[in-house]
Parts: C-alpha cells; structure tokens; sequence
C-alpha cells in the first residue's frame, strides 16, 4: 500500500472490514470443484455494518489473491449475518487534505474491485444483507448476484454529495441500461434516499436471482453451481444503442434541478455526467473518470459541509441535546389535542399513531370536534387503503378518538397539546382552564410557532408543566420538533417531552423558549429581507431568483405561497414586537393578506407555474431596487447576524444545533450543512460576525 | 372418525452433516440446524405443498435457549412453513425423534393427520450434557437409582461390568469397524446423498458449507483405540473410541398414511410395521433395545430371524454387543449398521433416530430381498425404544 492510501491525518483509526476465504465444496451442489468464499466481517455485530477503508481494500485485495491461489471454479463474496456492506468508510473521508489522497482511494477501490471482474474466475456477490454505496459496488464488479429477499440495497452516494465513484456510475447504467441506472443513481438517492427492496432490485436488474434468508447462503451456492454447469443461464444485454440516453439524462438532470430549486449541484450533475460516458466508454475509462469525480468533490466545501450534515443528522437523531434523562420523563397514557383544525388534527392523528393511547380532541362546538375525528379517521382508511397500515390496527386506533366541545374530556390526560389560534391571550386563559380539569402533573404543551411560552406559563399554578413543543408542517412529514423551556419548565416535563418526541420519531432540539425559537426565527428575518427588496422596488422575480444558485429546494416566493401570506404575516408582526425593528412588516405583505391573494406564482393552463398578476398589482413600489446579487448577499448577512443573536443569546447551545434545525425543519440541502457552513465558506460570518461559526475542517476543508 | 388403523410410510429423510460439538457448528444456532434440514426435506419433496403438512414434531433433550420455545412451533415458523402449519416439541431423550416418528406415525394411523414431519435436534456444543439437569434428590436418597445411572458413559461400564464376556476388546473392534464401514461409505457416496448442505459460520474463520460429516476418524486402529483413557471409572472399558461422540446436527423425516403417499406420488421409503417402548434399570440403560425389540416384534408377530436390516444406535459399542449378543448376532454381522453408525459419525442426541431410519431406507432400497428391518436405540434413565418396517421395494426370495 502506498503512503498515499493510508488513512489521513486526523482520521478516526480504522475498522477494519476482514476478508476471510474459505473452501466451499460444490460436488453436493452438482458441480465438481471447489468455490472460494469471501465473508466480509469487521468483527462488530449488524450495529457496525462492514466498510471500506484502505486497510479493508487491502485486506479484500489479499482475500482475492488468496481465493484465485485456490485454484476454484469460482469466487464468491458475502457479508457477515444481516450485513454485506455498507459502503466506503466515511469518516476518514472528512479528514483528506489532498487532492492526490482522495484520487488514491477512488483508485485503491478500484484496483481492488476491478479484479473481480478481470481476475478470470466467475465470481459471485451474494449478497446476504444490507448493501449501499461502495458496498453494493463490490458486488456490481462481480459476474453475477444473488440478493437475500428482506436485504435493502442502494447508492446513496449523490445523496451525500458524491457520486457511485467505486465502480457503480460507470457499470450500472453498462448493466441495466440508462433508464434504471438513472433511477437507481439519481432518483432514488434524491427522493430522500430510498433504498430498493429486493424485489426491486430484481426487477431493476441490479440482481440476478433473490432467495429467502434461512437458507439463502446454500440456495445462492446451489445457483452458483446451476450457472457453472451452464443449467443457469445469465443473460446480459448490451444498452450501448438504447434509445432512451438522452431522455433518461434529461429527466435525471430535470430532477437533479427541481430538487435543489434550480441550482445546478455538482454531486448528481457528475453523476449524470459519468452514466452519458458509460454508453460507449470502457469500464477502465469510466473508472478513471470515476476516480476525477471523486476527487472534484471530495476536495471541494459542499461534501464536506454535506458529511457534516449527514453525520449531524446521524447522531443528533439518536441523542437530542441538552435532554434531561429519560427516566425523569412521565407515563403518557392519555392526550388531549386543543383545538380540531388541521394542524390540531394532524398533531392528533401523529400522537394517535405513535404513543397509540387514547387522544380526546376539543373544539368550540361539538360539530367541528366531530370534524377533526373524522378527519383523523379518514386518514386512517387511506393509510389502510394504500397497505400502510392493517385494518385491524386502524380499528384499534380509531376506537382511541373522540372529540367534544366540552373540556372536561381532558380530566386524567398527562400530555395536552393546543393548537388554538396564535393569539397570547387565548392561550393564557386556555392553560388557566385547563389547570382546573387536569392533573398537577399533566404537562400543557404549546404549539405555538412564535409566541412566548413563558408567558403562556404566567399566573398558572404549576407553570414548571408548560413547554413549547413546535412541530412543522407537514407534522407527519416534516422530522423537526423544537422543544422549548421556559424559565421555569423542570426537568420532568422537559423529559416527558422529549420522550414523547422520540416515540414520534422526531429529531429534536431544545431551545429556549425566545420569540420563533430557530427555524421561523431565521426564516422570517431571512424572508424578510426579499420582501423588503421587492418594497424597495426591486423586481420580484429578480429578488425571488437571486439565491436559486445556492439550492434551496423552494425560492422564498415558493415557501411563501406554501406557509401563506397571512401566517408569514402574523409571525413577523410577532417577531417584530418581540424582538425589534430588523423584523419589518412589508406593506406588500399587508396588501396581499387584505386582498385575500395567498401566492405569487400561479399554476398555468400548461401546469407549469407563472407570475401572479394579481400579487404583482399588490406590490409596494419604492425607488432604491437592488440587484440579484445585493439581495442575496443581504439575505445571507441577515441569517448570519440572526443565528450570531441567537448563539448569544443562548436560545440553543451550538452551531451545530442551528444547522440540524434548518436541515430537518426547513429542508435546508445537505451540501450547505444546513445553513452555517455556507455563510462561514461564503465569508459572510466573518464580514458580519468577525468570525466564523464552524472551525475550518469541521464542515470544511481544513485549511 | 376413522375406525380402523391405517398404513404408515416413511417418504424421505434427511439431515444435516453432523458436526463435532463446539467446532463447526460453534457459529450455528440449533434451531437453524433444524431449519435447514426442514427446508431441505422439503426441497427434495416439491410434491409436497407445505401447507398441507398437518403437524411437525421436532425432538431435542435440552429444550431451553436455542432448542427451546416449542423447538417445533418455532423450527416451522423459521422454515417460513405457513403459519397454518403446527408445531409441537417432543423429549424422550436420545429417542427424540424416534419417538417423533412414532408419536407422528399413531396420529397418522389412527386417521388424526394424513402427512407430517418427524425430527430432531441437539445441539450439544450449545447444550452440554447434563445443563440445567436438577434430579430429585429421592433418586438417590430412596436408592431409586444407583449414581451411575445418571452418567451415560458409567452405564456402559455397568454393561460390560452385567456381561464380562463383551470385553474392551470386543467393543474396540466394534468401534473400529464401525469407522471402516463409514469411510467406505463416504467412499461409495452412500452417505452424502442424504445430506443438506448446511451454512456454517465461523466468527474468525468466515462462512463456510458443511457438506461432510466432522467427526468420523477413518485412520482408526485397534491399537490407537486400546491406548485411549477410560474417563467413566480407572481400568474401565469405555474410551471416546469405542463411544458416540458429542455432535450437532439435525434431521427431518416425512411421514404420510400410504393411501396420501400414493395420492401424491410420493416416494416410499419404508412401512411402519410396529413399534415399541420398554424400560430397563437405569444403570444399565444401554440394555434396553433388547425388551423393546422383543415387545415389538412380538407386537408384529415376527422373530428376530425375519429381521433382514438393523440400524442399532452407537451410543456405546457394548450396547450395540449386548443386543446383538442377546439375539445371537455376531459381532461383525453385515445385516447391521452397513454404512457404521454414530461411533463414526455422531450422535446429537435427540436428532439421531432420524438418521437410523434415512439409513435403514437406503438398505431397503439396495437390498430389495430384505422384506423386514428395525431401528432401535438405548435411552438414557433406562430405556429401549424399536420401530419395525417393512421394506416396500421387497420383491420376494430370501429374506
């Protein structure tokens, strides 16, 4: 192994994936002569899945000599119990300093992958358990795969930022033609990155035969056996004058766009790149431009910020910071919803799914009670309807729904949570109220998006049970969920909350309770600052286009017309009282929610989406407009300055924290760490801040 | 409710290459043993629709951890057999799944299910002889049982101890030629066709396929086998040579009413003729094929002359003596064990009587003169259990 190839400086030391060779007897399967076979193990159970590093491509690479020195009729590769592989070993990728490193161990995967297609010997992947990224690719060097019927399989790499760099760009689309490959490569892995079921991956050709896992080792032996005697028969099709290319790659590339709002995004434009190339390049030619695709985007900020987001995500999913211990947390086995609306009724229906115990609703009459329960129940139809939930399950949870005008229902609940109109006053005489009917103990939640919490808590006999608890819409979709303490929230309910949110499977972050708590905080100051260009007088498109190159997944015009005018209105008109002037109210704004116009783009006869003329008439028209790139660059000062406030204020204890909040809650892409790591690389921290809010190297390239 | 008793068949048996206890299988769960010889009986049976299997008896003499949880429910479930399909545990020991069979064969007789699956398992790496075992202390407070009743190796001494003529020598000669039939067999390729091919996996080696019985010693010799310690009594005459050794393994039997068989098409492999149980002292346990055998060929109205193939049990070589000596049999009879028995190849308990009866099938195939054959074997606290059968291929002539 070269110097180059081995782990840089920094790096985590690491785990290193064996390969262990061992003789198997194919005379009993019907074929005489022996198969040599690979197991992939790092010695971890299924928690640890296998990686590649350079000692584990090493260690593949003497397995693969050892076998061939075997002399068998064939080679085979599997993985260790529910487990192939998966995928490259990431966390020493953050640390490669060099472009000439990061080429190396493109190259070393390839080198070591490679052989298994050049080495002479059939070789087989059975691929026995979960296989994603460079693990897959293993077996895609392979002649033939068997896959296990339960084991997940996929190429998340342009979900990180990177591209399929070990062999899966190039053999893929080679394999089962531009159409899939392209599917597989870009699609999948930008649709949150769904892996393909067995049955899938069959159909897509990524497999040549699934068997069940009690015995799918002995069966994928026996087609090994049924191929080598010629009784199996694999055929492969040649899609180098396949029709669909240019269409597969323009749709790859249309959604590679529509994902990031437009913004051309280096990870799935090369990857698309790479799948053209595989129509008449060799593999070695497509390995090599492999290799230079890694490299680009290894040495460059958006992977890096990308890792970091990812392994943020990871972890922060696991352990929320800041979180009391579980144990101090309260049993929930009743939970009241105020208030049978929309919202209100999607908090029921995820708290009914999830903590699965009865969930009482209350509304101002016992008809709009009744309609947030039947709501409720009709979504537990379509859930069984489209097979996501048995018939028997929804029965058992539509038995747990009920609705009254009368809030009497909430006596022995241990978690309410209101949804009621944003308005402090109501939400103050609620809480009293409901201290009357509940229990000392019962905790009195908040959904507010930018009231105070403290004061909803002022004058309650046990304030220490009231906390902020801010979903995002849509509460089944969206994976955020803002918990906020006041100055007197205890531990207990702090805990039982985060319980709560754990069972929903939510990402959480705690945060002091302060005006907007993180996401609508830095949302409507950063919003505010288009709406203020377009008053001033600058062009609304021209101000709703300026940051489409970041990759944003909407413009600030889209995610208007999905939050609506009049709720973006209220929140900054709060956030403007709470926290000063820098939230401006925009006349435009006012305009538009007086006249009742509640977007500035509308849907076309065509289906594609145009100017609002009717917004456009609305707007407020001042003398100073502003260029593209001034708004952008006023926009990113103000989240800059807004998540400094909030540092310093200490509505949440790290940057870090900041960013899992804008990935998870506002969808922020992965490739600008959420948000901070942009504005650091962008040198907007420091012109505004003086300083950056990550370290070089955290979510950067070191420097 | 049918009033009359029906025939009983054998269709197919199989197993799993036996391992040496802690070695192979070290990595493998028993019930994935069990598993694998399941679905591997019923690979070789695809007229059979898994549905219709109307109940699965699975043996094992430790029935905790990975032998436990109604082994047979579980072992059906994890075969991914349809749920529909039953399961239920059976323990008699090293009779397990000879009284599987049995057990399997009443309900099918008396008209209860029509086709089903009889085995057994154990997994002595995973449970040692003896774990977890808590005799009452009356056994030996009120001299139920002498001590040595309840270490099998110290009833194979009673044994030679109750019949001094079956000397060490005997019972090493026994051994011996118990390894040479094996190895001969493996030559001839007699053993392997009924064997699943069976993942294994090493945590430091990888995964391999066991397609080979681990424990028989081909090299064998008398004098390798007289230098071996005596380990159940200074100046014994039971060694690890001239014993079963402690294995893993697994084995599957389909058994149908005839009437069914036919119907299918199935294979016959064997006609249950008759069986039975009897019990003998404790201390001298290996003794107990002899009642049993003469209950049931008494049962079947047969002499121990109408017996063409026996497949005997190897638990210990002078148990094997003492029954063929009270039948007056030689030592060396080729009518017995043609392919060696469980001195060679092992003996995890409870699967065992499996792999008696998947023998006796070959034999019956092979020597169609043959019309009559038992399984038997020895059980621990004192006891013998035979199954008779009648060999379908039998064309007449000598038998």
């Amino acid at each position: 192994m070269t110097t180059s190839t081995q782990l840089p400086e920094g790096a985590p030391e690491e785990i290193v994936t064996n390969a262990l060779v061992r003789d198997v007897d194919l005379s009993p399967f019907g074929y005489k002569g022996t198969l040599a076979l690979i197991t992939l193990d790092n010695g971890f159970d299924h928690t640890r899945p296998n990686t590649f590093g350079p000692r584990s491509l090493a260690a593949l690479d003497a397995a693969i000599t050892d076998a061939a020195s075997r002399k068998p009729a064939a080679i085979a590769i599997t993985g260790k119990p529910f487990i192939f592989a998966a995928g490259a070993d990431l966390s020493a990728l953050s640390f490669l300093s060099k472009r000439e490193q990061s080429l190396a161990i493109g190259k070393l995967g390839h080198d070591t992958f490679r052989r298994l297609d050049e080495i002479g010997i059939p070789t087989f992947a059975f691929i026995n358990g979960l296989a994603l990224g460079g693990g897959l690719e293993v077996g895609l060097h392979c002649n033939y795969r068997t896959l296990s019927a339960t084991a997940l399989t996929g190429l998340p790499e342009v979900f990180l930022g990177l591209v399929p760099g070990w062999g899966g760009a190039t053999i893929v689309p080679k394999l089962v033609g531009p159409e899939r490959a392209v599917q597989i490569i870009i699609g999948n892995a930008l649709n949150n990155n769904t892996m393909m079921k067995a049955k899938d991956a069959l159909n897509l050709g990524i497999v040549d035969a699934v068997f069940v896992p009690a015995d799918f080792l002995e069966r994928s032996v026996a087609f090994a056996a049924s191929v080598l005697s010629g009784a199996t028969k694999i055929e492969r099709k040649d899609y180098s004058s396949d029709p669909a290319w240019d269409s597969a790659l323009a749709a790859g590339r249309a959604a590679a766009l529509k994902k990031y709002g437009g913004a051309e995004i280096a990870s799935p434009l090369k990857a698309l790149a790479l799948i053209a190339d595989a129509r008449t390049n060799t593999r070695g030619q497509g390995f090599d431009a492999e290799d230079i695709a890694l490299a680009d985007l290894t040495m460059a900020d958006p992977l890096r910020a990308s890792l970091y987001a990812f392994n943020l995500i990871q972890k922060k999913r696991k352990k929320v910071e800041g979180a009391p211990k579980p144990a101090l947390g309260r049993k929930v086995a009743r939970v009241g919803v105020v208030g049978a609306g929309l919202m209100a009724s999607q908090l029921a229906l995820l708290l009914l799914r999830n903590l699965k115990c009865p969930v009482v609703m209350t509304d101002i009459d016992q008809e709009r009670a009744d309609k947030g329960v039947a709501w409720v129940k009709n979504e537990l139809t379509k859930l069984v309807e489209k097979k996501r939930m048995s018939a028997e399950a929804a029965g058992r949870l539509a038995l747990l729904i009920s609705g009254s005008s009368d809030q009497q229902v909430f006596a022995g609940c241990d978690f309410i949570i209101e949804a009621i109109f944003e308005e402090l006053s109501l939400k103050q005489e609620l809480f009293k109220k409901l201290e009357k009917i509940v229990g000392p103990e019962c905790v009195l939640a908040t959904n507010t998006s930018s009231l105070s919490v403290e004061r909803m808590s002022e004058g309650l006999e046990h304030p220490e049970r009231v906390v902020g608890f801010h979903f995002f819409n849509p509460v089944a979709v969206m994976p955020l969920l803002e918990v906020a303490r006041t100055s007197h929230t205890d531990d207990a309910t702090t805990a039982t909350a985060v319980n709560i949110g754990k069972e929903l499977k939510k990402t959480m972050i705690i945060c002091k309770d302060a005006p907007g708590f993180v996401v609508n905080r830095l949302l409507t100051r950063f919003m505010g600052e288009i709406t203020d260009a377009v008053d001033e007088g600058t062009d609304p498109a021209t101000a709703d286009n300026a940051m489409r190159s970041i990759g944003f997944p909407m413009s600030p015009f889209e995610l208007l017309g999905l939050v609506g005018p009049g709720v973006a209105l209220h929140v900054a008109e709060t956030l403007n009282a709470n926290l000063g002037p820098r939230y401006r109210i925009s006349p435009t704004m006012q305009a538009m929610v007086k006249e009742g116009v509640k977007t500035f783009y509308i849907k076309n006869d065509d289906g594609s989406f145009g100017p609002n003329p009717v917004a456009l008439a609305l707007v407020h028209k001042g003398s100073t407009p502003s260029t593209a790139e001034e708004v952008r660059i006023r926009a990113l000062t103000a989240l800059a300055q807004e998540a400094r406030m909030m540092l310093d204020e200490g509505v949440v204890s790290s940057p870090a924290e900041i960013d899992l909040c804008m990935l998870m809650g506002a969808g922020w892409p992965m490739h600008l760490g959420g948000i901070l790591p942009y504005l650091d690389r962008e040198g907007i921290s420091e012109s505004v801040c003086g300083q950056r809010f990550h370290a070089p190297g955290i979510a950067s390239l070191p420097q | 409710m049918s009033s009359h008793v029906r025939s009983v068949v054998l269709v197919d048996a199989v197993r799993t290459p036996f391992g040496k206890a802690g070695s192979m299988y070290a990595g493998t769960r028993a019930d994935d043993l069990m598993v694998r010889a399941i679905r591997g009986l019923l690979d070789r049976n695809p007229k059979v629709d898994p549905a219709s299997i109307d109940d699965v008896a699975i043996a094992a003499a430790t029935q905790t951890g990975d032998q436990g949880m109604n082994i047979g429910r579980s072992a059906t479930l994890l075969a991914g057999l349809p749920k529909t399909v039953p399961g239920y545990s059976i323990d008699r020991w090293c009779a397990g799944a000879l009284t599987a069979t049995t057990t399997i064969a009443g309900a099918i007789a008396m008209g209860a299910i029509d086709i089903a699956i009889a085995g057994g398992v154990e997994h002595m790496g995973n449970h040692p002889m003896g774990e977890l075992m808590d005799p009452n202390p009356r056994y030996l407070a009120e001299k139920l049982v002498e001590q040595d009743a309840l270490a099998m190796g110290a009833t194979a001494e009673r044994l030679h101890d109750r019949f001094p003529h079956l000397t060490k020598e005997r019972a090493d000669a026994y051994a011996l030629n118990s390894q040479v039939k094996t190895a001969q067999a493996y030559v001839d390729g007699k053993i392997q066709r009924d064997l699943i091919p069976t993942a294994a996996r090493n945590p430091e080696l990888g995964w391999a396929i066991a397609t080979i019985d681990e424990a028989p010693r081909p090299t064998t010799t008398m004098e390798g086998l007289a230098g071996l310690k005596t380990p159940f009594r200074p100046a014994g005459r039971v060694t690890a040579g001239n014993s079963s050794g402690l294995n893993d393994g697994a084995t599957a039997a389909l058994l149908a009413s005839e009437d069914k068989a036919k119907e299918l098409g199935l294979t016959i492999k064997a006609r249950m003729v008759t069986f039975a149980f009897a019990g003998v002292e404790p201390e001298v346990m290996g003794y107990g094929p002899v009642p049993s055998t003469i209950k049931a060929l008494e049962k079947a109205g047969l002499k121990i002359e109408d017996i063409g193939a026996f497949e005997v049990n190897e638990a210990f070589a002078v148990q094997v003596l003492a029954f063929l000596d009270h039948f007056g049999i030689a030592d060396d009879d080729p009518r017995v064990n043609p392919y060696g028995g469980a001195i060679a190849v092992g003996h995890p308990l409870a699967s065992s009587g499996v792999r008696l009866m998947l023998n006796l099938a070959r034999t019956f195939e092979e020597k169609t003169a043959v019309r009559y054959g038992i399984t038997t074997m020895c059980i621990g606290l004192g006891m013998g259990g035979t199954i008779i059968w009648e060999n379908p291929h039998f064309t007449g002539g000598q038998k």
